[in-house]
């Protein structure tokens, strides 16, 4: 026998240092080939997708910023933004988050770990860096390859906010940036929400799905006509906050109160996926997860702070309804003709002419004189006013609303028609889409409904 | 537990202990895994665990690695109480319920990963590939190993550790002939340095080769703890084979030893040729046929048991610890 072999050791061993049980985690997730197939997905993707759609002649206008892709490089992040808030960042928390306890469930390797580290609280803290370090890395990949794709194809030229004001390349390119920003919060409360059903449901394909099934079930209900503190307490809300951000005035009352409750959501959920796996017992080799364990550590909590998140929205905001009226309406539409108006002028060479000085006003009409002016809906009916310097003549346009539940609207002219009547205009440098024949809008649902 | 007043010998005895466990109980619900275990394993020992599926192997196993505490007892690794979960000394290493590997990782990878946790580099890597005989695969994914290479690289990972405690449960599952040779010596190479080494299996003559003491447990219960010599010795009766040139006189010659039992075929539910002896009978009484054969003119061209005489203690006790008693309980 050596020396050393008779030497008493020190009891209860430390754990594992940190640092190498995050580095560990985190090797073994990128060594999984979805995630590395992902990981050149997300960094490729975009830009070539962005770089492609922005040259051909027929635009994505039914999305966010579509329309706008062939003018400037800044639309095509926020396509990229607009589809990843609905399906890509709640697939990618999924493929991450969602798995990466479950993983160590399939292949039996708890105990390993668990001797090779020798601190649960370790494991998780490890395990919940690693899984959002890789969603980071997945998220900035989306965003760089579409701000890449887009300015190299298109060019660093202004963008068309949603209330029809002209965004400087520097103004466009901070709001891109923060609105990319504002969405990380609710991916990270999908992360915590994929961490939880992993957790929860051990080896059982479901933990996986949870984030996945949740953005379905939260883009549903953004269909649906939900009270307005319902709508902005629901996570999925912040996927759609950062619209706000490209009005002038930006509208950041939706994007911070999205932030604020993904954030929380995020806490909660990672705070109850901590919970369930230091009461684990990792001795129990029949461990998959329980349906009384989800429902009593995951479900009723959840559901218990959303309720709460709701009483505190409708007690701050004093929002009502579904957040859509009338009165919103008509401010948002008159503003966005009046910045465009003054837009197409400058394309057409006509004469300068400033927003104050058309003085346009408008006035909505849901569905005619039974209906309420109230609610979303495709059967909006504006008719726009405005003056034009040195003339006594009073213009007028029509405009149908497609409104949507989440406050976003399509505006579509209805002449005359040397103002929206066609849907490009001529100018001196060729043809270009009419800012006035269609366009987007977006109102601020949290603020009280106006009267009309 | 109370315990016994420890004599300035039983101090000796003490330090050199890799594992003393007293009164060792553990339940999982109504299950109850261990019901007053009590171990003793020195320093140096390669030691065998042993018993039916559900004896409360694994559970022990488990208990040595840290993996979960005892409701009931002392339980004592390389000198330090072991009162919690996780909280063993350092120097101890192995593996339940398989090697627990990263199938995406290389066998590289595995170990430096295992090598950083412990704050060491990555040094030993390589001589611990080599010594379970996976140098050549160093950096091949473990995603292709077959069972018994993921056991070798799960004993590397456990040496990468410098253990002076190792606990494998199963550690010769899948092993072909020259794998369970590269087991064997890394084993008992470790032992010769000090090392206990832990080690459950259901294959017999592994233990047979590898392990000075036993312990076999049956429904949590220890039925017998010692060297081995001892358990063979405890152990009565065993059944031989003997390939005999005449068997009508070696049968009728076996017929009249005192203490022999001639086995017909059903006894042990296989065949045998025509020139084959089965008998059951203490070695002494062995000792005796064998002489009275070559009185006899009887030549004995080969004597085997036919149940290693470790499987065959093995059976004897844990049927007996199994088997209901008279008024009905286990």
């Amino acid at each position: 026998m050596t020396a050393a072999a008779v030497t008493v050791p020190r009891a209860g061993a430390r754990p594992a240092p940190a640092w190498p049980s995050y580095r560990f985690e985190l090797t073994k997730l990128l060594a999984q080939w979805p995630i590395r197939l992902a990981l050149l997905a997300c960094w490729l993707g975009p830009g070539l997708i962005v770089a492609v759609i922005s040259q051909q002649s027929s635009l994505p206008a039914d999305t966010l910023f579509g329309r706008y892709m062939s003018q400037t490089g800044w639309a095509g992040p926020l396509v990229i933004l607009s589809f990843s808030g609905s399906w890509i960042l709640p697939l990618l928390t999924s493929l991450v988050a969602g798995d990466i306890f479950a993983t160590e469930d399939r292949l039996g390797t708890w105990r390993h770990l668990l001797v090779a580290v020798r601190s649960p609280r370790r494991i998780f803290v490890a395990k919940a860096l690693a899984s959002l370090t890789v969603i980071m890395l997945l998220a900035v990949g989306l965003a760089a390859s579409g701000i890449v794709g887009g300015l190299a194809a298109v060019g660093n030229r202004p963008l068309v906010g949603l209330d029809g004001h002209l965004l400087a390349p520097g103004q466009a390119a901070t709001a891109v940036l923060v609105a990319w920003a504002s969405v990380l919060a609710p991916t990270l409360a999908f992360a915590a929400v994929g961490l939880l059903g992993s957790v929860a449901l051990g080896r059982s394909p479901m933990g996986l799905v949870i984030p996945a099934l949740l953005a379905l079930l939260l883009q549903i209900a953004q269909l649906l006509p939900l009270p307005v503190v319902v709508r902005v307490a629901l996570p999925s809300y912040a996927f759609i906050g950062w619209r706000g951000l490209f009005t002038d005035p930006a509208q950041t009352g939706p994007v911070l109160i999205g932030v604020t409750v993904s954030l929380v959501l995020a806490v909660a959920a990672a705070a109850l996926a901590y919970r369930l796996f230091m009461r684990r017992d990792f001795t129990d080799l029949a461990y998959d997860g329980s349906g009384r364990r989800v429902l009593v550590g995951a479900v009723l909590p959840l559901a218990a702070l959303f309720a709460v998140t709701v009483g505190v929205i409708a007690g701050a905001t004093s929002a009502s309804g579904s957040g859509i009226d009338g009165g919103k309406l008509d401010r948002s539409l008159a503003t966005a003709f009046g910045h465009l108006y003054r837009m197409q002028t400058a394309e057409l060479h006509r004469p300068g002419v400033t927003e104050a000085q058309l003085r346009t006003s408008a006035a909505c009409d849901k569905g005619g004189s039974l209906v309420a002016n109230v609610g979303a809906g495709n059967d909006w009916r504006c008719v726009v006013t405005w003056r034009l310097p040195g003339s006594a003549a009073v213009g007028s346009s029509i405009y149908q609303l497609d409104v949507s539940p989440d406050g976003h609207y399509v505006a579509d002219g209805d002449g005359p028609q040397e103002v929206n009547g066609f849907f490009q205009v001529h100018t001196a440098t060729g043809d270009v889409p009419n800012p006035l024949w269609q366009f987007n809008g977006s109102i601020d649902l949290p603020t009280p409904i106006s009267p009309s | 537990m109370g315990r016994m007043p420890e004599t300035p010998s039983d101090d000796r005895m003490h330090e050199t202990l890799a594992v003393r466990a007293r009164g060792i109980s553990k339940s999982f619900g109504e299950v109850v895994a261990l019901d007053g275990v009590d171990l003793d394993i020195a320093q140096g020992q390669v030691h065998g665990l042993v018993g039916p599926n559900g004896a409360g192997k694994t559970t022990l196993l488990g208990l040595l690695l840290g993996l979960a505490e005892a409701d009931r007892g002392d339980l004592e690794i390389l000198g330090s109480p072991v009162r919690r979960t996780l909280s063993v000394p350092d120097g101890i290493a192995g593996f339940v319920d398989g090697p627990g590997l990263y199938p995406s990782l290389t066998s590289w990878q595995n170990l430096a990963a295992l090598a950083r946790l412990r704050g060491d580099g990555s040094d030993g890597i390589g001589d611990a590939l080599e010594q379970v005989g996976l140098s050549d695969v160093a950096h091949d994914r473990v995603r292709g190993f077959s069972l018994g290479m993921r056991q070798r690289l799960g004993l590397a990972a456990a040496l990468l550790t410098r253990p002076r405690l190792l606990v494998l449960d199963e550690p010769a599952n899948g092993l072909d002939p020259s794998g369970t040779r590269h087991v064997h010596r890394v084993l008992t190479g470790l032992a010769a340095r000090g090392t206990a080494v832990v080690l459950s299996s259901h294959r017999m003559d592994d233990l047979a080769a590898l392990c000075t003491e036993v312990t076999l447990l049956a429904t949590g219960r220890v039925v017998f703890s010692g060297p081995v010599s001892k358990l063979v010795a405890e152990t009565s009766d065993l059944d031989y084979r003997l390939r005999i040139s005449d068997p009508a006189a070696a049968r009728r010659v076996a017929a009249e030893v005192p203490g022999l039992r001639v086995l017909e075929d059903d006894d042990l539910l296989r065949r045998r040729d025509a020139e084959t002896l089965l008998v059951r009978g203490a070695v002494a009484v062995l000792d005796d046929l064998v002489a009275r054969l070559v009185g006899a003119g009887v030549g004995v061209r080969e004597l085997a048991p036919v149940v290693a005489p470790l499987e065959a203690a093995f059976l004897a006790l844990t049927a007996a610890a199994t088997t209901p008693s008279e008024d009905g309980d286990l």
